[in-house]
C-alpha cells in the first residue's frame, strides 16, 4: 500500500472535522446565543481553518473565512449579538468554505461576494475586502507552556485594615488555571494575644496555567510591598510525601528519614512527632494530589490521536480473521495430538489471538455521537422547510460501534429521520389543537443490548394509523382483505417494497424510495427494525444492530453431513427432541416449552438433506424479536468464534444464509440468517400441506 | 472481453472435458487447479451451483457447468478438477471454482481459425459458445465464461424445465 499521505488530503480531512465541529457549535449557538465558549469554540474553529488553508494554499478559502473570523471576533468582543440571521449566514459560509476547499473549482462564481455582502449587512459595516496577505498572521499563536507553580503568600498582619481582601486575591489565582489552595493557619496566635482584625492566615496554592508566570505577581500587584510571597515553578511529577515536604522545608530531611524508618502512614506519624503541624502534611498531600493530576494530564496529552487510514483499519481485520481461523485448526490439529506442551501454547495463542481480536474490534469502535451530530442540521432546514417547529435531542451518544456500521447507517437513519419530521410531526396549529406544544420533538437514542446496539428514532407525532396501513396493504396486495394480523405485524408491512401510506407527495419524502430500502440497509447490516406506535402521540423505531460486521459468535451445529452456524445472538435455549414430540409431528410442528408452546422447522426438510434420521435430534430455540422458533438440528457441536465470508453474486439467490466461514478442519462452513430462515420456513409450510 | 484484441496473435487456453466432450477456456483467467476436495452444499441454491469450498482462506463457489449446459451429470471419478477461474462480477474480482471430469492441458490456438457457432445443430446454449475448433480430428468448443456468468439465472431454470 503507498504509504505516501498527501498533505492536502490530510487538511482536507482535518478541515472536514472543523467544519463539523463548526456547525454542531453554530447550531450551538443559535440555542443559547449569549454562551461565551460557544462563540469561542466557532472562532477558534474558523481561526484555524483560515490559518491551516492559507498554508496549503487555499487562498481564496483563508480570505472568505478571514471575514467570518471577523464577525465572530467582533461578537466575541461583545460588540455584535449572535443572531438567528448571524447564524443562518455562518452556517451558508461554513458550506461555503468547505466548497472552497473540497472542490474549489465548483464554487459558485460570486457567491463568496454574495455571503460577504450578507455579513456585512449584518455586521453593520463594509468589510475590507482585502485578502490578508501571506505574512499576515495566519498561523495560531503558540499556547504559553502549561506549567505547574508553587506559591506561598502571607499578608502583612494589618493588611485587612489597609484595604486588601484575601478572598478576593485568591479568587484570582484560581482564575489563572487549576488551583489548589491549602490554608496554613500556623501564624494564628493563642486567642488572647490575637487582634481580631488582624490577618494571620498564610496560604499555599498549587497552580497549573498557561499563564506566564507574571500573571501571579500581577495578582499581588497591589498588595506585594508589605507581604511574603514565595513563587516556584516545579515539576509535575507524581511525588513522595516526604520529598514534598522537604522541598518545602516543612520538615528537615533529616527528620524524615528518621521518621521513615517507622513505617506506616508517614503524615500522621510527622504530626504525632510533632516535627510538622497537622496543616503543614495537609498542604502537602494537596499539592501531592494536584501534581498527580497534572501528571495524567500530561499524560493524556501524549496519548493523543494518530490518523489511520480506514482501508489499513479493514485489512488489520481480515488479517486477525485470518488468524483466528489458523488459530482454530491449530487448536483441532493440538487437540487431536497428546503433546502436552504443544497444547499449552495452542493456549497462550488462543489467549492472544482473541485479546488481538478485541483489541483491533475496539481500534473500529467509533461513538454513534458523529453521527447524530450530523443529522441536526438537517432537521434544523428541513422543519424551517416545512414550516414546522421541531427540536432534535439526542443521547448514548458515547455508545460505540464498528466504523463500518456507522457509516452504513447514514442513510437509513436520514431516511427514518425525514419520515418522522413529515409525517410524523403534526404542524404547530394542528398539535396545538391536538394539546400538545407546539414545539415537535425527535429523540435519537443508542443503547447497548448484549452484543448489539439498538438505535431508537421516537417522535412525539401522530403515529402511525393501523387501519391505514391495513387497508393500503390490502389495496397493494399485501395481505389477504379481512386478514387479521398484530398490530406489530401490521407495521411490519411498511418495510414492504412500494408500501406508502402519506397521502401527498412532499420534496421531503415520499420521492418512491420506501420503507424498503431502509429495511434493505438494515438488513445488510445484520440488524432488524422494531416499530413501535401509539396514534397520535407518536411512534418509536428501533434499530438493533449487531456491534461488529467482521466476527460473530455463533453455535455450530450438524444437520446430516452439513455443518452449520447459528449467529449466538439469536439462540436462546437448546432443548432435547423428544421421541414423542417427533412422532407426533405430522400434523402439526410444535413444541411445549415451559407452557409455551413453539412452533419448530425442520432443518433436514428446509434444507432437502436426504441422510436418515437420526435418534438424538436437538431443537435450538431462537427469537427474532417477538417470534420464538425452534429449529431442529441432528446435532450441536458448540460454540464457535467466527469470521464471516459473503457469499458471491451467484448465490444472492440463496436467502436463508448471511455469509459462510471456514472451520477448524478447512471445510465451510454456512452461516444461518435467522429471520430470513424462519421466513422460508413459514413460506414452505403450505407446499408441505399441500403435498 | 472481447475478441478484437487476440485476433492477431495465438491465445493460450486450458481444455477440458465435461460428459466427453472437449471445451477451452482462456488460460489467463485460470487461478489454480484443484483436486477434488470436500464441498459444502449450500442448501436451496441453483442447481449449476449448489457447493462451496475453501482456496487458500476464501469462500469460492463451485458452478457445475455441466447442469449449466443442461448435460446429464456424470459420477465424480479420480480424474475429477476444479478449475478456479476469475470472473469480473459486479465490478469485483470474484473467484468461482469450475468442476471438470477431466483436465488435458494448457495449449495455444489461433483465434482466427475458429469457426462460429451454427445456429442449429447444437446441444448448449449458443450464447455461451465463443466458436468452435477443430483439434486431433474432433470438436473443441471455446466457452465465453463471461457470458456464462452474466445471463439471467432464469436462463437455468428454463433449461431445467423441460
Amino acid at each position: 500500500m503507498a504509504a505516501i499521505i498527501d498533505p492536502v488530503e490530510t487538511f482536507r480531512a482535518e478541515a472536514r472535522e472543523l467544519f463539523e465541529q463548526l456547525e454542531t457549535t453554530l447550531l450551538d449557538i443559535e440555542a443559547n446565543p449569549s454562551d461565551k465558549d460557544l462563540i469561542d469554540t466557532a472562532f477558534r474553529a474558523l481561526h484555524t481553518i483560515k490559518g491551516s488553508g492559507a498554508m496549503f494554499g487555499f487562498d481564496a478559502a483563508s480570505a472568505f473565512t478571514h471575514h467570518v473570523e471577523n464577525a465572530f471576533d467582533l461578537v466575541r468582543k461583545g460588540k455584535l449579538s449572535a443572531t438567528k440571521e448571524l447564524v443562518e449566514v455562518a452556517l451558508t459560509a461554513k458550506d461555503h468554505m468547505r466548497t472552497l476547499i473540497e472542490q474549489p473549482e465548483a464554487a459558485p462564481f460570486g457567491r463568496s461576494e454574495a455571503i460577504l455582502a450578507q455579513l456585512a449587512g449584518i455586521i453593520g459595516i463594509t468589510p475590507d475586502m482585502a485578502v490578508p496577505g501571506k505574512n499576515a498572521k495566519l498561523q495560531p499563536e503558540p499556547a504559553a507552556e502549561r506549567a505547574t507553580y508553587r506559591i506561598h503568600f502571607k499578608l502583612a498582619q494589618n493588611a485587612m485594615a489597609m484595604g486588601a481582601n484575601p478572598l478576593l486575591l485568591l479568587k484570582e489565582l484560581r482564575e489563572l488555571g487549576d488551583c489548589t489552595i491549602i490554608t496554613d493557619t500556623d501564624g494564628i496566635p493563642a486567642l488572647e494575644e490575637m487582634d481580631p482584625s488582624g490577618c494571620y492566615l498564610a496560604w499555599n496554592a498549587l497552580l497549573s496555567t498557561d499563564q506566564p508566570a507574571s500573571a501571579i505577581d500581577d495578582v499581588f500587584m497591589f498588595v506585594i510591598d508589605d507581604m511574603e510571597l514565595t513563587v516556584e515553578a516545579i515539576e509535575p511529577e507524581s511525588k513522595r510525601l516526604g520529598e514534598i515536604l522537604v522541598e518545602r522545608h516543612a520538615v528537615s530531611a533529616d527528620a524524615l528519614d528518621k521518621a521513615l524508618v517507622q513505617q506506616p502512614r508517614l503524615g500522621a506519624m510527622l504530626v504525632k512527632e510533632g516535627l510538622v503541624s497537622t496543616d503543614k502534611v495537609a498542604a502537602a498531600l494537596a499539592e501531592q494530589k494536584h501534581l498527580k493530576v497534572e501528571v495524567e494530564k500530561a499524560n493524556k496529552v501524549e496519548a493523543a490521536d494518530i490518523r489511520v487510514q480506514a482501508s489499513r483499519l479493514d485489512e488489520l481485520m481480515d488479517q486477525v480473521g485470518e488468524l483466528v481461523i489458523a488459530q482454530a485448526r491449530l487448536r483441532q490439529l493440538a487437540n487431536a495430538g497428546s503433546d502436552i506442551h504443544l497444547k499449552a501454547l495452542v493456549e497462550e495463542i488462543e489467549r492472544l489471538s482473541s485479546e488481538l481480536r478485541d483489541t483491533t474490534m475496539g481500534i473500529r469502535m467509533v461513538p454513534i455521537g458523529s453521527l447524530f451530530s450530523r443529522f441536526r442540521r438537517l432537521v434544523r432546514d428541513l422543519s424551517k422547510e416545512l414550516g414546522k417547529e421541531i427540536q432534535l435531542t439526542t443521547s448514548g451518544e458515547e455508545t460505540e460501534l464498528d466504523k463500518t456500521v456507522i457509516e452504513r447507517l447514514y442513510d437509513p437513519l436520514v431516511h427514518l429521520i425525514r419520515n418522522s419530521l413529515d409525517h410524523g410531526i403534526e404542524s404547530p396549529e394542528k398539535r396545538e389543537a391536538h394539546g400538545k406544544a407546539r414545539q415537535g420533538t425527535i429523540h435519537l437514542s443508542a443503547t447497548h443490548s448484549g452484543a448489539q446496539v439498538l438505535i431508537s428514532i421516537k417522535d412525539d407525532g401522530n403515529g402511525i394509523d393501523p387501519e391505514r396501513v391495513h387497508a393500503k396493504a390490502e389495496e397493494n396486495g399485501l395481505i389477504q382483505p379481512g386478514a387479521e394480523l398484530s398490530e406489530s405485524e401490521l407495521f411490519q408491512l411498511i418495510l414492504q417494497p412500494g408500501f406508502s401510506t402519506a397521502a401527498k407527495v412532499t420534496s421531503v419524502s415520499g420521492r418512491g424510495v420506501g420503507m424498503d430500502v431502509v429495511k434493505r440497509a438494515i438488513d445488510q447490516l445484520r440488524g432488524t427494525i422494531d416499530i413501535a406506535s401509539t396514534l397520535g402521540e407518536g411512534s418509536d423505531m428501533t434499530l438493533r444492530l449487531p456491534l461488529t460486521l467482521a466476527i460473530i459468535d455463533g453455535l455450530l451445529i450438524r444437520v446430516g453431513d452439513g455443518r452449520y452456524v447459528i449467529p449466538l445472538s439469536a439462540v436462546e435455549e437448546c432443548v432435547e427432541l423428544t421421541a414423542e414430540d417427533d412422532l407426533r409431528t405430522t400434523g402439526r410442528d410444535f413444541l411445549n416449552i415451559r407452557d409455551e408452546t413453539v412452533p419448530f422447522l425442520r432443518l433436514k426438510a428446509l434444507f432437502n438433506i436426504a441422510t436418515p434420521a437420526e435418534p438424538y435430534q436437538k431443537v435450538v430455540i431462537v427469537s427474532t424479536g417477538e417470534n420464538r422458533v425452534g429449529l431442529v438440528v441432528d446435532q450441536i457441536i458448540g460454540d464457535y468464534q467466527t469470521v464471516i465470508k459473503s457469499l458471491s453474486k451467484i448465490h444472492s439467490s440463496v436467502q436463508t444464509f448471511s455469509g459462510a466461514t471456514i472451520l477448524g478442519d478447512g471445510t465451510v462452513a454456512l452461516i444461518i440468517d435467522v429471520p430470513r430462515l424462519i421466513d422460508f420456513g413459514q413460506a414452505c409450510e403450505p407446499q408441505k400441506k399441500a403435498s | 472481453m472481447g475478441t478484437v484484441h487476440s485476433l492477431a496473435r495465438p491465445v493460450e487456453i486450458l481444455t477440458l472435458a465435461l460428459c466427453g466432450e472437449a471445451f477451452a477456456l482462456e488460460a489467463v483467467i485460470v487461478r489454480e487447479i484443484l483436486d477434488l476436495i470436500p464441498i459444502t452444499i449450500v442448501p436451496n441454491a441453483p442447481r449449476y451451483a449448489t457447493g462451496l469450498i475453501n482456496v487458500r482462506g476464501k469462500v469460492v463457489p463451485v458452478v457445475d457447468l455441466r447442469v449449466r449446459f443442461g448435460m446429464t451429470q456424470e459420477p465424480t471419478t479420480i480424474d475429477t478438477r476444479i478449475v478456479v477461474i476469475e470472473n469480473i462480477q459486479d465490478g469485483e474480482a470474484t473467484m468461482i471454482g469450475l468442476l471438470a471430469d477431466r483436465v488435458y492441458e494448457v495449449t495455444e490456438i489461433d483465434m482466427q481459425a475458429i469457426e462460429a457457432t451454427p445456429k442449429v445443430g447444437m446441444r448448449w446454449p449458443p450464447e455461451f459458445i465463443r466458436g468452435i475448433s477443430r483439434r486431433n480430428g474432433g470438436f473443441l468448443i471455446i466457452l465465453d465464461i463471461d457470458r456464462v456468468f452474466a445471463s439471467e439465472p432464469a436462463r437455468e431454470d428454463r433449461l431445467h424445465a423441460s
